[in-house]
């Protein structure tokens, strides 16, 4: 394991932040933690990095203990949503910094750094000063500042959040990438879903200063471990009791075996599909499918149907 | 920012014609008849006999004593100022004691003090009758200390909101970039101090230059040891011979133009990296 | 232990370079109870040199709150050629010695000079009476309210004063119902400062005075002249007067800074 983190707790005054937080991070992989705002990613985060002290339990780094290690001596590279640049030097100063200070020589460092701007773009950037650069381009300095080290680990503290949602797309595509060419084990937080389940190989779902649950994206989507993971990760709605996504439900025009009679409230379409909101059993719910199924069934608001999770569809019974 | 804003949105045309032009007018009038013309008319009198009696009144033993004094002594003190002002700073950002916030009220009495009051308790704390048994009446640390006085909130007042919002993370990613307390210090917080410690010394150093008041009573005004610069001129006002105190007060005015004007330059650069 | 060491060298610097010297001359003045302190302050000659102080300071605060206001909305909403200028000169005073400006003031207003001569003819003296000692102070302190406004007006924008336009308010109206309370605390700011500069004002007035007993002069002139004439209590209860008067001021800016509000007071 590249990162081990045991029973951790960590309360700022009398808040608590983290409860007893285990967490292993397989090497070579590519992590997110995702979780809603303010439940303790960033901490988590910067608990790893050595940025804050737990109050207990231990981290490990590549099998050591990294506990009390101060953030200088943990190797350990970590990129902050706000970027961090260091706004008096030059993005080839920027991201030279850690060899610097670590007295590599002159020509070791100026090859290192001309490869990592290359890698993430930014070669013909590298005499301008971090305020000349746009939002995504201080971003990958700040992304190629902290490979520069070769650290263990690469810790991401919701890296495109400040970005504007085009280049976030982009950004999320080359993180992938970048990870595919060069193996580093990453940790990022984000609190977007859709951005979790594109990039990562695997998310742990943190809520409430707990882990929830830890799994690879499809599992995670596929058998949340409770009603809110399954609201956190995707669209779902409320038939029968029970939680289910709306692209899992069948729409029968009469009564089938295990179906709910609803009636059709609305139908929008949204290009290639058609929302289908309901009125079942005294509330509201919708139905997720395609314009083909629309047409076919001919539904209009004040028809009556039948509706019932299709087969293999994982939903979640909601305690009344 | 605001200012280019400000630029965009209004219409000169049409407001240059009535309102701009009465205003600006006022403040023109207002402006040259109690600054521009007089001084004008410091450096048109310095010039009045030509540039032979201006070089013999600036170097007359007692004028020349009292600049080198003012200027050195300056010197001296925006140098302590520099390291005294920048920890003062440092201390009511980032640290947090009781009392932090009387502190950081104190430091602006300075400017509220009627100079020679200043020079006045400081006479009474580091005069003859000094309860420490500090007698720095009539000599050159006297100055000295008069000019700390009254120029301490200078680098105080410049570097700390440079402080304030100084990115904390910058120091967190440095960390993790395997910087210690010192490299962090020395290659990442001081770099985006020196700008603002640098215009702060240059403002302390132009007010330290020009003081008057506050070195009145514990200089004593002894010709060639402890007499600066304004007081010099102001015993040749005295002496009826306005030529010489102005080719002096010609001098003061060059020489805190020459560190405002460098002050602008480091400033214009420290933007650049903004 | 570092932090420790930094701390105390930074209090004990303001310590004893600015409290104790200012606590001592408070301490030596009322050493002997009120008495002393009121009977040197209410003499002849003191009430003289506070009704001096006053007249020449109220004057010179109205002149530049009248020049800061205008100048102040000169520079942030209109534009004119030689705007920067006018703002760089509007500095100018920071960096004149108090003694250079009397000097100054005597060169063009004096009874020889050109200008002071044809003043004089018409029956005005200005060196040597009030009129000069409120240019001085004038002088001074007149960067003080148009710095003071001057980044508040920025902040505030124009959207405010140009929506008053459209709903039918004069200038005059757009001017007292919008930017005056818009810029309220910080002209507040301004004004405490310059009368504050103004009440303190030394080398500059002591120039142009001829520092008169009983006839032009001010309260620091007259701290100075007691203590040089060995009447040390008077000058002490002088200087506790004016340093009292810098505590309130203080006290005062710290409510009043602009900055201090928007962080939420
Ligand atoms: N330095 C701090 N001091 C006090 N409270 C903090 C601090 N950092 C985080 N918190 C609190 O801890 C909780 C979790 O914060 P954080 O880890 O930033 O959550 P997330 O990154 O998931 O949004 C929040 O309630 C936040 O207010
Ligand atoms: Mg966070």
């Amino acid at each position: 394991m590249a990162i081990e983190v045991r029973d951790v707790n960590k309360s700022f005054g009398t808040t608590p932040v983290l409860h007893d937080v285990s967490l292993d991070v397989a090497a070579g992989s590519l992590t997110a933690l995702l979780g809603p705002s303010g439940g303790g990613k960033s901490t988590l985060l910067r608990v790893i990095a050595g940025l804050e002290r737990p109050d207990t339990g231990t981290v490990r780094i590549s099998g050591v203990d990294a506990t009390r290690l101060s953030p200088q001596r943990r190797n350990v590279g970590f990129v902050f949503q706000h970027y961090a640049a260091f706004k008096h030097l030059t993005v080839f100063r920027n991201v030279a910094f850690g060899l610097e200070i670590r007295k590599r020589p002159k020509a070791e460092i100026r090859k290192r750094v001309m490869e990592l701007l290359e890698l993430v773009h930014l070669e013909k950037l590298a005499d301008r000063y971090p305020s000349q650069l746009s939002g995504g381009q201080r971003q990958r300095m700040a992304l190629a500042r902290a490979l520069a080290v070769e650290p263990q680990v690469l810790l991401l503290d919701e890296p495109f959040g400040a970005l504007d949602a085009q280049v976030r797309k982009e950004l999320r595509t080359w993180l992938r990438r970048l990870h595919d060419e060069v193996h580093v084990t990453t940790v990022f937080v984000t609190h977007d879903q859709e951005e979790a389940i594109e990039v990562a190989d695997t998310i742990v779902v943190l809520a409430g200063g707990e882990v929830v649950q830890a799994g690879s994206p499809g599992e995670v989507y596929d058998n949340p471990a409770n009603p809110f993971v399954m609201r956190f990760l995707g669209p779902v709605t409320e038939i029968g009791g029970s939680l289910v996504r709306p692209h899992d439900i069948e729409i029968s025009p009469g009564p089938v075996e295990g179906g709910s009679p609803a009636v059709v409230s609305r139908v929008v379409r949204l290009g290639f599909e058609v929302r289908v909101e309901v009125k079942v059993g005294g509330h509201d719910a919708w139905v997720q499918v395609t314009r083909e199924q629309a047409d076919r069934l001919g539904l209009g608001p004040g028809d009556t149907i039948h509706l019932r999770p299709v087969p293999g569809a994982r939903s979640l019974a909601l305690a009344l | 920012m605001t200012r280019e804003v400000t630029a965009i949105t209004v219409r000169p045309a049409r407001r240059l014609a009535g309102g701009t032009a009465a205003g600006l007018g006022v403040a023109v009038i207002y402006l040259s008849l109690i600054v521009l013309i007089p001084l004008a008319a410091v450096v048109w009198r310095s010039a009045d006999q030509g540039p032979g009696y201006f070089w013999r009144s600036v170097t007359t033993p007692d004028a020349w004593a009292a600049l080198t004094l003012t200027i050195g002594a300056s010197a001296l003190v925006a140098l302590i100022n520099l390291v005294m002002g920048t920890a003062i700073a440092w201390v009511l950002v980032r640290d947090r004691f009781p009392g932090r916030r009387v502190l950081d009220t104190i430091i602006d009495l300075p400017f509220a003090l009627p100079t020679i009051v200043a020079g006045l308790v400081l006479l009474a704390l580091y005069g003859p009758q000094s309860p420490l048994g500090i007698n720095l009446a009539y000599s050159r640390a006297g100055v000295v200390l008069a000019l700390m006085f009254v120029t301490l909130p200078f680098v105080v007042r410049t570097v700390q909101p440079v402080l304030l919002e100084l990115d904390t993370e910058m120091e967190q990613a440095a960390a993790s970039l395997g910087a210690g307390p010192f490299q962090t210090f020395r290659r990442v917080i001081l770099p985006n101090l020196v700008p603002a410690m640098l215009s702060g010394t240059a403002l302390a150093f132009t007010r330290a230059i020009s003081e008057f008041g506050s070195t009145v009573l514990i200089s004593g005004n002894l010709p060639f040891k402890t007499q600066v610069a304004a007081v010099n001129i102001f015993s040749q006002i005295e002496g009826d011979n306005t030529t010489g105190a102005a080719a002096i007060s010609t001098v003061l005015l060059v020489v805190a133009l020459v560190a405002l004007v460098s002050l602008d330059v480091l400033q214009r650069w420290g933007r650049r990296r903004g | 232990m570092a932090k420790h060491a930094l701390r105390l060298v930074a209090v004990a610097y303001v310590l004893f370079l600015l409290v104790l010297p200012v606590i001592l001359i408070i301490w030596r003045t009322f050493g002997d109870g009120l008495a002393p302190f009121v009977e040197a302050l209410t003499s002849p000659s003191a009430l003289h040199a506070f009704k001096v102080t006053l007249t020449v300071a109220g004057w010179a605060v109205v002149a530049n709150t009248v020049f800061g206001v205008v100048t102040a909305i000169l520079l942030v909403r209109h534009q004119f050629p030689g705007k920067q200028l006018l703002g760089a000169f509007i500095d100018l005073p920071m960096a004149v010695s108090p003694v250079v400006v009397g000097l100054a003031l005597i060169l063009v207003y004096g009874r020889f000079a050109p200008f002071g001569g044809l003043l004089e003819s018409w029956g005005i003296q200005v060196i040597f009476s009030t009129p000069g000692m409120v240019l001085a102070t004038v002088f001074v302190a007149l960067p003080l309210v148009v710095r003071a406004i001057v980044p508040v007006l920025e902040e505030l924008g124009d959207e405010q004063e140009q929506a008053a336009h459209t709903l039918g308010a004069s200038r005059l109206q757009t001017f007292v119902r919008i930017t005056l309370p818009g810029i309220r605390w910080a002209l507040g700011y301004g004004i405490v400062l310059c009368l504050a500069r103004s009440l303190g004002e030394y080398g500059a007035v002591a120039v142009v005075s001829g520092r008169l007993v009983d006839q032009t002069q001010t309260l620091t002139l007259f701290v100075e002249e007691r203590f040089q004439n060995f009447d040390q209590p008077a000058a002490f209860a002088a200087a506790t007067a004016l340093a009292l008067i810098a505590v309130v001021t203080l006290l005062l800016t710290k409510l009043l800074r602009p900055k201090d509000r928007i962080d939420g007071n």
